[in-house]
């Protein structure tokens, strides 16, 4: 008997060849499900009726030859931030609880058309705003590996419900950090797509000049196969792909100064070690900083919080005490911002994209930790990280959310865990318009970076 | 307008609307606006103290 495949791609294998059913599969994450989210929460709404019936038109069309790839018969789950026809929208909000919609957004439609079978919507952090999911209208998501632990956020139930085999891949956001995050967290891949490649209709947005969609899951192969299916721009049908680099002689850029002086000492010291084993492996690692990196969360938190008030104004005003407390408060502050400070911190981000284009200039990619900090104890505002007490939004955003403002194309990798078994992930950065490269440097760095705690 | 004024201004606006929790976020804000407002990529009408230069065009892409 097989180990159980944990990635799509061991399991679509399986499934094209009518070697496993997709019923087999979808019962058996439901039953992980019913089994194990009582205690976890990282889903809002289970979609079992559809999901099962789905399953058995799957089974009729592979048995019937018509296999549509990859993501045929794969169970994966969503962010309940994205419209699934049929469903509430809650976006973890009271403010929401009267939503229903009416359509897929184009990014479901497309995971249907792929054959994915979709298990349910999954918890997050209030309208996206945090970093830990335990402000929802549903409670708390908690860490599969750890119940006293956040998940991440704001995708933390996204990724729960990967990390707990609950589905194979979760579709999630990214503002400031909201896939990477979590995904780092729980030892999973995350990918944040350059700005704009995958589409962001039919998801309730944070802040529209920094929202990115994009996967967690477990493989960046498997993160590549939700993207080409994903993405509003196919590759070039004659430019086939030439496959991964090789590791000897890729060039990286290691993110030093600000992006290494604040890391809780297990978290630098496997991203130490990622680095060495990159360099054994023959890779070029070459030290890189930004010089106006000191300005990135004052810049992230003019534009988001700007953005973010203006979407919500009319629902504060009228429906201010259907927020959980503290996302109403910084939506609150945000609506104070003047727009001359929106404009600076919009020069702020050409300035910021302009160094992060110079630092990758010439190189395959940038490479830092993805969060300074392994997965955070639920309750907690504040973290001692050296000798510093560090609010515990603004130490997790830390590494993440300059490519939200530039929009550079990040993805996180597992790189190792801690003496706790808590995973830590190493995150890859790639040229501004090139999310492709980015994954093909990926997937050839992958196995050098680590094991993590999904494998 | 000064940062203490606006926060000044802010902090009784939060305040009139019940919002007093609001009020140190309002003046972790101001930090933040202080350190947008003096960053050296500023802006500057007289042209003596313009910014990092990008690239030709402007477009940092």
């Amino acid at each position: 008997m097989p180990t159980e495949p944990r990635t799509i791609t061991s399991l679509a294998t399986l499934l094209s060849t009518g070697d496993v059913s997709v019923a087999a599969v979808v019962d058996r994450c439901l039953d992980v499900i019913a089994k194990r989210d009582p205690a976890i929460n990282a889903f809002i709404t289970v979609m079992a009726d559809e999901a099962r019936q789905a399953a058995r038109d799957a089974d009729a069309e592979i048995a019937a030859g018509r296999y549509r790839g990859p993501l045929h018969g794969i169970p994966i789950s969503i962010k309940d931030l994205f419209d699934v026809r049929g469903t509430s929208t809650t976006a973890a909000s009271r403010v929401r609880q009267n939503h229903r919609a009416d359509a897929d957004a184009p990014t479901i439609e497309r995971l249907r058309a792929a054959g994915a079978i979709i298990v349910g919507k999954t918890n997050l952090h209030e309208f996206a705003l945090g970093t830990t999911n335990e402000e929802s209208a549903f409670g708390p998501v908690h860490h599969p590996l750890d119940p006293n632990r956040s998940p991440g956020g704001s995708s933390g139930g996204s990724a729960a419900s990967v990390l707990a085999d609950m589905a194979y891949a979760s579709l999630g956001t990214d503002t400031g950090g909201s896939i990477r995050i979590p995904s780092a967290v729980c030892g999973l891949v995350g990918l944040k797509p350059a700005f704009r490649d995958i589409t962001t209709r039919g998801c309730v947005p944070l802040s529209s000049s920094l929202d990115h969609v994009g996967p967690i899951c477990r493989s960046v192969a498997d993160a590549r196969l939700l993207y080409e299916a994903l993405c509003d721009a196919p590759p070039a049908i004659d430019t086939p792909r030439e496959g991964n680099p090789p590791v000897e002689g890729l060039r990286l850029g290691v993110m030093r100064e600000y992006f290494t002086a604040l890391l809780d000492p297990q978290v630098g010291s496997a991203f130490e070690s990622a680095c060495s084993r990159l360099s054994d492996a023959g890779a070029i690692l070459e030290d890189v900083t930004i010089a106006h990196a000191g300005d990135i969360g004052p810049v992230y938190l003019h534009i988001a919080l700007s953005e973010a008030a203006a979407f919500h104004a009319k629902a504060l005003e009228s429906r201010g005490e259907d927020y959980t407390p503290t996302v109403r408060q910084r939506l609150e502050m945000g609506r104070y911002i003047l727009a001359e400070d929106y404009v600076r911190a919009l020069r702020g981000r050409d300035v910021l994209r302009h160094e992060v284009n110079a630092a990758i200039e010439g190189r395959d990619a940038l490479l830092l930790p993805t969060v300074p900090v392994p997965a955070t104890r639920l309750g907690a505002t504040t973290m001692r990280v050296g000798t510093n007490e560090e609010s515990v939004r603004n130490i997790t955003l830390r590494l993440t959310q300059l490519f939200n403002i530039t929009g550079h194309p990040a993805i996180t990798i597992p790189c190792g865990q801690t003496v706790e078994g808590l995973p830590i992930g190493a995150q890859l950065v790639g040229p501004r318009t090139n999310t492709r490269a980015l994954l093909d440097v990926a997937e050839a760095l992958e196995p050098y970076l680590g094991p993590g705690v999904s494998r | 307008m000064t940062i203490k004024t606006w926060l000044d201004v802010a902090s009784v606006d939060a305040e009139r609307r019940g919002l007093v929790a609001v009020k140190p976020l309002l003046e972790a804000l101001a930090r933040a606006t202080a350190t947008l407002r003096t960053a050296d990529w500023n802006f500057d009408a007289t042209g003596e103290f313009d910014g990092p230069a990008l690239a030709a065009g402007t477009d940092a892409d």
